[in-house]
């Protein structure tokens, strides 16, 4: 055995499918020093990848977990260690059916070959399959099944050519950390392995199932639990025999029963995501040595797995009379929000997550933290949905992982609604009028772990007066309510309250707060104290990573204001870049201020009710901080600081407050209001139907890393002086003229299905097709798809938002939506507001 | 006085008997008694060689049953003889080899006496100052794990586990052989049921338990046709091809072939290990080889971890390299 | 002709045994478990005389509830009946689990008659005792032979082979009789799905019993001491041949 390495640039833990094609990855992205160290042997090491089905479905509604699919599928390809095998999603239920459509309009969207089939088609595919219990079937011909721990060993053995050292049978004890750079920090400086030391500047840790536990080596969370997949291998059965393949018949999976039939030789892997959700803490998983199979493939426990036979045998009659060979408990892990959790961990600096990854994304994934190690941002994807620094504290302890894994793991094969919200772990985070909307009767969603009201029931009687209706179909209608419709016309036509409190507040302190604040975003932050600026936050590729406010508090302070969803990935972002200089102090302020948006025609009148400014445009104009004091009726006047801005499109204020005097100013606002018409509204209006109207861009849905601002339309006519994150490829995006896509809004203008009813887009990547119902894809490969959806009730319009070439982003231009795998006219409005374009409501 | 019973086969005194007299020799010393001998059979159960063989591994005395019903081996007349000889002899402590008919007989002894017994000891302390209670290690697990017990009786049945301790004569060997005694029984005729009735001879020559050498092979041989240089080396070495449960799972070999826990447990001079990681399975059988060399593609296995030597590779490759290269030295001049 | 099986629940470790904190377990924390392996082919051999009779096949086990399991898998490969003598779980010594056994065999004798044939397995996976068939057959007066690979029932003869150096004994036993088999007799079929299902309806008659502590009593269980041997690498691939034939040379064996 060669010499211990006792350094390296960069140390890999783990050698499943992901590891193997990180240091593979990264070699070909030049990094040559690299250690792979596993505490199993080669080239099974006893993780999830040795016991994988190794299949890959290719369609996904998501879109990170689809392309990422694909372009896993295709690396598996390249090395020509995979299968095309094709697969069948069958259906027992017309709800499936249903969900099937859906598939196909996401295959539509992905640009993956797909097909719907009678259950005689599915017949001539397969068989076997038992056609009086299907309606149908989805028929993917690039189904794939691949050689993963070949494609592992192909990978590492790429890397051990390029200097990489491998050291298997070799477990990690320790990860080493020190503090800094900055006072909180911590950075990672060494492995310890049971054969010695390794100095190293990155870590990055790749060991499934048992990522969580190392981790906590270095005070850091990857929020994962190791969880049973179980599956039984029966046979052996003739029809397989004959093909004399590994892999003759099409991959079956019996949605409605979450269950999935893979032939592997003569025999039939039957595998479930239907039984209870069985969870293990990586402590309780058994050594090399100690597991009777490998660590990852537990005791069987037969109990939970008899109700799937029973359904395994409805639909393949032949399983039933074939022996049961091979049958475990196998392991593989979910997250909290069934994401991966990949990129930098937020704890310690230049410790790395690759995991949570299973092996129908796993080279694709490699590829995008290689990426993101080596160019600061992945090139390949936007994969803010699997950035592992979107949690917040409260998604990492284990009884929120559990909870959360526990709830959607039975949904592995579910059909989710785009707008589908948790059951557990509820009111983790409420604002301070949480219960006044309660009473209110509040419809909460939940957004990460901060409650926000969506829609008001004491808000029905508005329903009536606008004569809104339920939405026709019921996929349409769930999770949605009129009230929301209704709460939008009264905002318009009134005032609205929206609770904000889910705002994610830093700020920036000391001399070097501006320069700094500077340097992370697009726009110039050194203005006068006051003032606010609405910025793109840049990747180095000079894609979008944020778009958020940031204010100019004093001389030496600005604060942040971010979305809740980002808030997790903005505060790690901030804290990441900050000099190393102490010029510059972080402090996290969410949990002091609270955040009211009064917005309407009657806003200032209600406002005005409670205080002396001047209101007028003139007092407060647009933009602007205005420090105030309301009397609330309390006695004691409570101090406010008025943002004049709207996301919503009509005049009023975000009003910062202190938290605890939030309650009392809510009261006071609604006793006011009441006679201005003024209701408390919910977040369909501000996120959406208010937003939309304004052809306002979200970050995570309009905007990503792929996308630069010209193409969303945030560019301003110049650039400033001072260097930011993205500068140089912001200018050169700049330099190469117009921009190849633009972000529209689009009409919908009819909204009638084949049979009449009326339907709605949901905002779940909906493809958006040319009249001759051709997908639409740019030079880079982006497609055009819908990023959000939803309602203009002032415009009478569905609305729909969406990058198109520019030579389609003209006014009036006519295309087509595919839904639920029927196509729907629509016309592009502009890349503007369609409601008020002016924006004479907000500024008058 | 300690009793060992003597396993022999139709007058032939095996391995597992010198064992048991010499494992027996270090327990009577603690004793603090004499180690005798006994032999059950028909005709002259103490065939010269019996005789010799028991004095030259210390038993000081020789007693024989010598019965018309046990013209073979049968298990309940055995023990019904060892029980009647227990009885007429009182001895402190009855030991036999902890091998499959060793094991049987003192069950069988053990049953109809209602008494305890410990089979498959590895050490055996004997009550202090005569009477009470015995401590003993014995195997579990096949020898993955190790029992610490007490045992509390009047006359302990024991036996020591198979290749626990490797067979030696006492040193100087006895002038003479042992002093022989007769012990008469009287044995039920319905005894006859579990005599040996008829045998089948297979094979003639090294079998798997005797082989001086065996070749053994793993799951990595890949198929029935796969032990064919595996063959030819065993037959270079005068040795037998012995597997791993894996491969009497698929169906490669016949399970007589099965070196293991539940197979065969195997002393030769060098166990030629390829293709086997090492299960603790398959390694309770081989661990009382005397040498063991592993070929194996993977140097973290098992196997070759425990090894005395070991060659890194295929063993398709290295086998038949082996093989030549034997072949090729015999050749020389 | 019913036959009887005896078998017993085991866990079924790994490459490492550990053993619980007081020593006087195997910690079965992260294990599954099984039939030990004699037995399983014990219940197989029972099941294919059974098909080749038209007969029953009984299976009876002593241990925790949780040994209904094996119960069910007995039964999911073709045993008709499974009855459970419970124990608290902990380990009973060889004689007080014989004496319990016998006392079970007697009742369920009682009730419907005598078993041709009771099959045990040669010995169990983990405590290895060598003796608990022997016992239970010498108390019901059966005749009982160990080290069983083969059985052949011929009306109201079992024949039963030994396996021996180069060869295997006969022996010849009228029944009702008993065998002690080892892995080997057969290759034990794995269970279909349809017999999995029908297993759940296994009526399991557990009978509670207790009987005599035996004189034999678990001090503690430990891994045995590792002799840590200095692999010497021969070399690599065929290459390493001549050292490898030194070896065996230096052994007098070339």
């Amino acid at each position: 055995m060669s010499e211990f390495p006792a350094s390296a640039k960069c140390v890999v833990i783990g050698a499943g499918i992901v590891g193997n094609c990180l240091v593979g990855h990264l070699t070909k992205l030049g990094w040559n020093d690299l250690v792979l160290v596993d505490k199993g042997p080669l080239p099974n090491p006893g993780g999830s990848t040795g016991h994988a089905s190794n299949f890959i479905f290719p369609v996904d509604h998501n879109k990170e977990m689809c392309l990422l699919g694909v372009q896993s599928a295709n690396q598996y390809r390249d090395l020509d260690l995979s299968v095309d095998s094709g697969g069948i999603e069958v259906a027992r239920t017309p709800d499936r059916m249903d969900e099937l459509q859906r598939r196909m309009t996401s295959a539509t969207a992905w640009g993956v070959e797909a097909h719907l089939l009678t259950p005689a088609e599915v017949s001539e595919l397969v068989p076997f399959v038992n056609t009086d219990i299907i309606l149908g079937g989805f028929y993917c011909p690039t189904v794939s099944v691949v050689d993963s721990l070949e494609t592992g060993t192909v990978m590492r053995r790429l890397a051990v050519d390029n200097g990489c050292r491998v050291l298997a049978n070799t477990e990690v004890l320790d990860i080493c950390t020190e503090p800094g750079p900055n006072p909180g920090d911590h950075t990672v400086t060494a492995v310890v392995t049971g054969a010695g030391t390794i100095e190293t500047e990155y870590v990055v840790i790749a060991c499934g199932v048992w990522s969580n536990r190392l981790a906590n080596m270095a005070g850091a969370h990857i929020p994962l639990v190791p969880a049973v997949h179980q599956m039984a291998d029966v046979g052996p059965m003739d029809i397989l025999a004959q093909t004399g393949n590994e892999i003759g018949y099409p991959i079956v999976r019996d949605m409605d029963t979450f269950c999935y039939e893979r032939q592997t030789a003569g025999s039939m892997e039957v595998g479930s995501y239907a039984h209870r959700p069985i969870f293990h803490h990586p402590d309780d998983i058994p050594s090399n040595e100690e597991a009777a199979l490998s660590p990852t493939e537990m005791p069987f426990t037969p109990d939970d797995f008899d109700p799937q036979m029973e359904q395994a045998i409805e639909l393949m009659d032949m399983l039933g009379d074939a022996e049961i060979k091979y049958a475990i408990n196998g392991l593989l892990s979910l997250t909290p929000d069934a994401m991966p959790c990949l990129g930098e961990v937020p704890e310690v600096r230049n410790l790395w997550s690759a995991a949570a990854v299973w092996v129908k994304e796993g080279p694709g994934m490699a590829q995008v933290v290689a990426e993101w190690m080596t160019f600061g941002y992945p090139r390949v994807i936007d994969a803010h949905g699997a950035d592992i620094a979107r949690f917040y504290p409260e998604e990492r302890p284990d009884e929120h992982i559990w909870a959360r894994s526990a709830e959607h793991f039975n949904k592995t094969y579910g059909i989710v609604h785009p707008a589908e919200q948790w059951e557990s772990r509820r009111n983790l985070r409420v604002g301070p009028y949480f219960s006044r909307q309660e009473d209110l009767g509040a419809f909460f969603f939940q957004a990460r772990t901060w409650e926000r009201p969506q829609w008001f029931e004491s808000n029905a009687d508005l329903v009536e007066r606008y004569g809104l209706e339920e939405r026709e179909v019921e996929w349409d209608n769930r999770w949605w309510s009129p009230i929301t419709n209704a709460e939008h016309l009264n905002l318009r036509d009134n005032c609205g309250l929206v609770d904000l409190s889910a705002f994610q507040i830093y700020e920036l302190i000391g001399p070097g707060a501006v320069a700094y604040a500077d340097r992370l975003a697009v726009n110039r932050i050194d203005v006068g104290v006051g003032r606010s600026i609405y910025t793109p936050w840049l990747t180095p590729d000079g894609g979008f990573h944020s778009d958020l406010t940031m204010m100019r508090m004093a001389e030496d302070r600005v604060r942040i204001v971010t979305g809740v969803f980002d808030g997790g990935r903005d505060e790690f972002w901030t804290r990441r870049h900050m000099p190393a200089d102490g010029s510059v102090s972080f402090a996290n302020i969410t949990d002091e201020i609270t955040t009211l948006g009064l917005w309407g025609p009657n806003a200032p009148a209600v406002l005005g009710a409670l205080c002396d400014a001047d209101l007028s445009q003139a007092g407060s104009p647009y933009g602007s901080l205005v420090d105030v004091e309301l009397d609330c009726g309390t006695g004691r006047p409570v101090a406010a600081t008025l943002f004049r801005i709207s996301y919503v499109g009509d005049t009023g204020w975000e009003i910062y407050l202190r938290w605890d005097d939030g309650p009392a100013v809510w009261d006071a606002l609604m006793r006011v209001g009441a006679d201005y018409g003024l209701r408390p509204t919910g977040g369909g209006v501000y996120g959406t139907s208010g937003r939309l109207e304004k052809g306002y861009r979200l970050m995570g849905a309009e905007l990503e890393s792929e996308y630069n601002p010209l193409e969303a339309g945030l560019a301003r006519p110049r650039v400033k002086a001072a260097d930011f994150i993205g500068k140089e490829a912001y200018l050169a995006a700049r330099e190469a003229g117009d921009p190849e896509v633009r972000m529209c809004v689009l009409t919908v203008e009819d909204l009638h299905d084949a049979r009449g009813r009326k339907r709605y887009m949901q905002g779940g990547n909906e493809p958006i097709l040319t009249g001759d119902g051709e997908r639409i894809v740019d030079s880079h490969g982006r497609v055009s798809r819908v990023t959000t959806a939803g309602p203009g009730p002032s415009v009478g319009k569905h609305l729909l938002m969406g990058y198109l070439p520019s030579e389609m982003a003209a006014p009036g231009t006519e295309l087509q939506v595919m839904y639920m795998n029927e196509l729907f006219p629509v016309r592009v409005a502009g890349t503007g507001a369609v409601f008020d374009p002016d924006d004479s409501r907000m500024k008058s | 006085m300690l009793l060992v019973v003597l396993e022999h086969d139709r007058g032939t005194l095996g391995e597992p008997a010198r064992e048991a007299l010499t494992f027996g020799r270090t327990l009577a010393a603690k004793m603090g008694v004499e180690m005798h001998a006994l032999a059950i059979g028909a005709g002259a159960p103490a065939t010269e060689q019996v005789a010799a063989a028991s004095g030259d591994h210390g038993a000081a005395r020789l007693y024989t049953v010598d019965h018309d019903l046990l013209s073979d081996f049968g298990p309940e007349a055995w023990g019904q003889s060892l029980v009647q000889v227990i009885n007429t002899l009182q001895p402190g402590a009855v030991l036999a080899c902890g091998s499959e008919r060793g094991n049987e007989v003192m069950a069988q002894a053990a049953a109809r006496l209602d008494w305890p017994f410990v089979a498959n000891c590895t050490d055996i302390i004997p009550p202090a100052g005569g009477g009470g209670q015995w401590s003993m290690t014995r195997i579990q697990w096949g020898g993955s794990l190790l029992e610490d017990a007490t045992l509390t009786t009047g006359t302990a049945l024991l036996t020591c586990g198979l290749h626990t301790v490797a067979s030696a004569p006492v040193e100087p060997a006895p002038v003479a052989p042992p002093e022989t005694q007769a012990v008469a029984v009287e044995l039920d005729a319905a005894l006859a049921r579990t005599v040996v009735k008829d045998r089948v001879v297979l094979e003639a020559g090294v079998t798997l338990p005797t082989a001086p050498v065996v070749v053994g092979g793993g799951r990595g041989v890949g198929s029935a046709e796969g032990f064919a240089p595996l063959e030819e080396l065993a037959e270079l070495l005068g040795g037998r091809v012995g597997c791993s449960r894996a491969v009497t799972n698929n169906g490669w070999r016949p399970h007589s072939d099965q070196v293991g826990q539940t197979g065969t447990r195997i002393a030769p001079e060098i166990y030629i290990a390829s293709g086997i990681s090492g299960a603790i399975q398959h390694w309770v059988g081989a661990m009382g080889s005397k040498h063991i060399l592993a070929i194996n593609i993977d140097p973290e296995a098992n196997m070759v971890v425990k090894a005395n030597w070991a060659v890194i590779g295929d063993l398709h490759q290295v086998i038949p390299a082996i093989s030549a290269e034997i072949r090729r030295r015999r050749d020389r001049p | 002709m019913r036959v009887l099986c005896c078998v017993k629940r085991v866990p079924a470790p790994g490459a490492k045994i550990n053993v619980t904190a007081d020593g006087l377990a195997v910690d079965a924390a992260h294990l599954g478990f099984t039939t030990s392996p004699h037995e399983e082919c014990g219940v197989e051999e029972a099941v294919q005389i059974a098909e080749r009779t038209g007969g029953e096949v009984t299976v009876l086990t002593l241990g925790p509830a949780e040994a209904a399991e094996q119960l069910r898998y007995a039964a999911s490969v073709g045993a008709h009946l499974g009855v459970l003598v419970s124990t608290d779980g902990a380990a009973w010594d060889p004689q007080r689990t014989a004496r319990a056994l016998t006392a079970a065999i007697e009742s369920l004798e009682a009730g419907s008659g005598a078993f041709d044939l009771i099959l045990f397995g040669n010995e169990s996976a983990d405590s290895g005792g060598f003796q608990v068939g022997v016992r239970v057959a010498y108390a019901l007066g059966r005749p009982i032979v160990n080290g069983i690979k083969g059985i052949e029932v011929d009306g109201p003869v079992v024949r039963a082979r030994r396996e021996i150096d180069g060869g295997f004994e006969v022996y010849e036993m009228d029944l009702p009789a008993a065998l002690g088999v080892k892995e080997g007799i057969n290759l034990p079929r794995y269970p279909t799905m349809r017999g999995r299902l029908a297993s759940k309806k296994l009526e399991i008659t557990t009978l509670v019993l207790d009987a005599a502590g035996g004189d034999q009593a678990l001090v503690r269980l430990h891994r045995p001491t590792e002799t840590v041997s200095q692999t010497v690498i021969l070399g690599d691939g065929p290459d390493a041949a001549p050292a490898a034939v030194d070896v065996l040379e230096e052994l007098g064996l070339v």
